[in-house]
């Protein structure tokens, strides 16, 4: 890796961090900080693997309430540079994410150290507020969100001046059963998210669309994107129908009062604005 | 209120919008968003106060607790825009009436975008992009990237101009039908979509060999009769037909996962979901689950369970 790539590998993990607290565009998401890393070490293809494996294990991780999600933004940066530092290709990425993990954990102690930090920010904020100079209340807040970028960009750049020689060896020490074991682990350890997710919505009456997405998901003729189409139908027709009051038992008579109301959530959206 | 002295323009608006994305860049322990939220309203702010004084006190009046869904503040932010603009033009709007649309708009609206952004439009959007990327597929990103970015950005605009025309009646509208509908239609949608991922994704095999019969002769593919050389290995996959011919062997093996999936394919999958909504509900952290799992998956490895 040459000084180009270092720097642009340290401005993606800055990106990733500031993402991780901010959560508006997802460069913290494995799947555009992985592809990222890929695209300025030259292992595009490597990146876009590891960061399609990892989105799976990470798509149910959301901060909410006292909930503590892992930290996706140092585990898709720092698995993705010692992916492409190991030099061993798409059979490093069971490896790889594997690694992740511990590091999702260590991120969130970090991020818990510059939310504690951003505590002591606010403060200068509240005195800058009484002097009414808004120009340092905008300054600090870039303080606290830089302060965030730094939370990955610092470990990033640890990791890159380990040299890779060192990394492959380290690497080369783990035994095949501990990193098959630790594929198979990370093909599992997709149901921790979706539980997470699952425990979040979970209603009775949400359940049978919960069974028949799982009976058709079998179904391996069907794609993704025409199963979305199905669960979307499925939930506008029971909307639909409800609002339509179908079984006469007065759900009917709170539609009439709201005579744009379609039951149409999405046309409903549109009208108002 | 055609006679106001100071208006927020259209351009203030959309840099208020702007700045709202930073609006967790200083989440802290004490006040949560506070220091996002008054960093959003500052260029509504500056316009509206040129008095110092005043300024001031507005500055402090956004630095109290705030706490929501980071998108869901936009129509919030909406709301507080035009009670600002009309205090602003001497209207008598009182602190407190400024502080009570703020936190009783932020609990209820928090309750709307946890399930519809990070538990029905991420997992789908993440999954659509993820199951293109594993397989090398630049679009995967790329996808995920642009959708939820022209989704967000959609909403944050739209959101918080809704709340700046509907001013303090859009509390009414939070309490009333259209926001709860489409947060109980997302949770339908989310829960349907998670069957389909939890079928797909998590993968489990368990390897035991559970049988071991014979298979009468002419089952299998008889690799003596073959002809020679590079012929021999077109004629065994044509015999073989991707599974779908003649086995390969003079054996038919029978693993626990065949007896499983002719059962319920991807029923140990949903077995180990249901397993950890368990656990996190007996308040066991995340992050301990996931590391019990990869434990677990090295040692049944050893063991030849997995």
């Amino acid at each position: 890796m040459n000084a180009i790539q270092m720097i642009l590998v340290v401005l993606v993990a800055f990106l990733a961090g500031m993402e991780g607290i901010l959560d508006e565009w997802q460069f913290h998401q494995p799947l555009v900080a992985c592809t990222l890393i890929g695209l300025v070490t030259g292992h595009l293809d490597l990146g876009i693997i590891l960061g399609g494996q990892l989105q799976m294990i990470a798509l149910g991780w959301a901060n909410i309430g006292a909930a503590v999600a892992p930290d996706a933004a140092l585990a898709s940066i720092a698995s993705a540079i010692i992916l492409v530092e190991s030099g061993q290709g798409t059979k490093g990425i069971g490896t790889a994410t594997g690694i992740a993990i511990p590091l999702a954990v260590a991120g969130l102690f970090l991020t818990m150290v510059v939310r504690t930090i951003s505590t002591a920010i606010v403060h200068i904020m509240d005195a800058d507020a009484k002097k009414a100079s808004w120009r340092k209340i905008n300054m600090w807040q870039w303080i606290a969100v830089c302060l965030q970028g730094l939370r990955i960009a610092v470990p990033a750049a640890l990791l890159l001046a380990i040299p890779s020689t060192t990394v492959q060896h380290w690497l080369g020490l783990m035994p095949t059963w501990l990193t098959q074991g630790m594929s198979i682990g990370g093909a599992m350890v997709v149901a921790v998210g979706y539980a997470m997710v699952i425990n979040m919505m979970a209603s009775k009456e949400v359940w049978p669309f919960f069974a028949i997405g799982f009976a058709l998901a079998a179904v391996k003729d069907l794609t993704l994107i025409a199963l979305g189409a199905i669960g979307l139908s499925l939930a506008l027709m029971y909307l639909a129908l409800e609002s339509k009051g179908g079984n006469g038992n007065g759900k009917g008579g709170s539609s009439s009062n709201d005579n744009s109301d379609t039951g149409d959530p999405l046309g409903d959206i549109i009208d108002d604005y | 209120m055609a006679d106001k002295k100071i208006k927020l323009t259209k351009a203030d608006r959309f840099n208020v919008m702007w700045h709202s994305q930073f609006l967790q860049g200083s989440w802290n322990y004490e006040r949560m968003q506070n220091g996002g939220y008054v960093y959003a309203m500052i260029p509504a702010l500056r316009k509206l106060y040129p008095n110092k004084k005043d300024l001031s006190a507005a500055l402090q009046r956004h630095l109290v607790f705030f706490n929501t869904h980071p998108y869901l503040a936009s129509p919030v932010i909406g709301v507080t825009l035009a009670l600002e603009e009309d205090k602003a033009n001497g209207a008598p709007v009182q602190n407190e009436a400024i502080q009570g649309v703020k936190v009783g708009m932020m609990g209820p609206l928090a309750g709307v975008g946890d399930p519809v952004f990070w538990y029905t439009v991420r997992p789908i959007v993440g999954a659509l992009g993820a199951s293109m990327a594993m397989q090398g597929n630049i679009l995967g990103p790329i996808l995920f990237f642009v959708i939820w970015n022209v989704i967000r950005l959609a909403f944050l605009w739209y959101t918080q101009e809704f709340g700046y025309r509907a001013g303090s009646a859009i509390t009414k509208d939070v309490s009333g039908g259209l926001l709860q509908k489409v947060t109980r239609g997302a949770s339908m949608m989310g829960m349907f979509v998670l069957g389909a991922l939890i079928e797909r994704w998590v993968t489990i095999k368990f390897t035991p060999v559970v049988s071991k019969t014979p298979i009468q002769k002419g089952g299998y593919i008889n690799w003596d009769a073959l002809p020679k050389g590079p012929r021999a290995i077109q004629q065994a996959l044509i015999q073989w037909d991707k599974g779908n011919g003649l086995s390969l062997t003079k054996f038919k093996t029978t693993t626990l996962q065949d007896n499983l999936d002719s059962l319920i394919p991807g029923l140990a999958g949903l077995l180990l979901t249901f397993l950890c909504m368990w656990l996190l509900k007996k308040k066991v952290s995340p992050i301990w689950i996931i590391i019990g799992i990869f434990v677990i998956g090295v040692l049944f490895h050893v063991w030849h369970i997995l």
